[in-house]
């Protein structure tokens, strides 16, 4: 049963607002009362996610939907699409330019950050249209 | 180690509103990359950075970082900051070098919260 479902718009290249919607999600959370440790995995594997929305993609939003065993978190995007996921999951891979470096991200580690903080992890993507991953957490 | 101690090890004055000295910290982690705290999250940990924007508080918030220092002399951005007093997170400026930063609080017994 969905005890909570709500979404999360998220902009490309606004990095004053980036990490917004993580932060809001993790305090909604909070006030659920959801165990800390899935929390402080699904708040880094959120931010990740967010953070790719705004670096990667053309705008998306984040989906978080609670239910009483689970935690699904959602990213979608319509954009450029990843057109070889086992490469974009390579610790170290990255396409961020030298700016999104300078802004601290671009270290090609979030993909793989995200799969090992959910307890599942799916991902599919076309190219020239947009991401799509979930990410589940067991309550 | 209490923050207080990590402020004389490294000659940091307070850049926030308030500074916890009070505060246990029993890790340190020193990048410029986020997404290398990120992946790499302790707990009572420190931040040394010379990353200046507010994506440092917002890594702070998500990981229950309470303390960060800015390391070579730079401060936050004036959001970062605002972002941190709104936050509670205690922040800290040195003039040291990222390097030095670090082998200071090694040198005075911090390790990286791993064992071995
Ligand atoms: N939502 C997305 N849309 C398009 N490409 C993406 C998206 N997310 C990730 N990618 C691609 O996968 C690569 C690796 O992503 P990630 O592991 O998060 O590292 P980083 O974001 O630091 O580059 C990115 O550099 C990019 O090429
Ligand atoms: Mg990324």
């Amino acid at each position: 049963m969905s005890i909570l479902k709500e979404e999360f718009p998220v902009e490309a290249m606004d990095f004053v607002t980036a990490g917004e919607a993580s932060a809001q999600i993790k305090r909604l959370l909070k006030k659920l009362g959801v165990d800390a440790g899935v929390i402080r995995r699904l708040s880094i594997a959120c931010y990740e996610a967010e953070i790719n929305l705004v670096i990667h993609s053309d705008g998306g939003k984040l989906v978080l939907e609670v239910d009483s065993n689970e935690v699904t978190l959602i990213s979608e995007d319509v954009g450029p699409g990843i057109p070889d996921i086992d490469l974009a999951m390579t610790e170290g891979y990255s396409t961020a330019s030298e700016d999104v470096r300078m802004m601290g991200f671009g270290a090609g580690m979030g993909l793989a950050n995200m799969a090992r903080n959910a307890d599942r992890f799916d991902i599919s993507s076309k190219v020239g249209e947009g991401t799509t991953i979930k990410m589940y957490f067991s309550l | 180690m209490k923050l207080g101690q990590i402020m004389k090890l490294l000659d940091a004055r307070a850049i926030s509103d308030t500074v916890d000295e009070e505060l246990e910290i029993q890790c340190a982690c020193a990048s410029d990359m986020m997404s290398d705290v990120l992946a790499f999250p302790k707990e009572h940990m420190i931040l040394l950075t010379g990353l200046v924007n507010p994506q440092v508080m917002r890594t702070c918030d998500m990981l229950d970082i309470r303390a960060v220092v800015f390391t070579r002399g730079k401060l936050p951005s004036a959001e970062a900051l605002r972002m941190a007093n709104e936050e509670g997170i205690s922040v800290l400026a040195t003039e040291n070098t990222q390097y030095i930063a670090s082998g200071k609080l090694y040198a005075g017994g911090m390790d990286n919260g791993t064992k071995g």
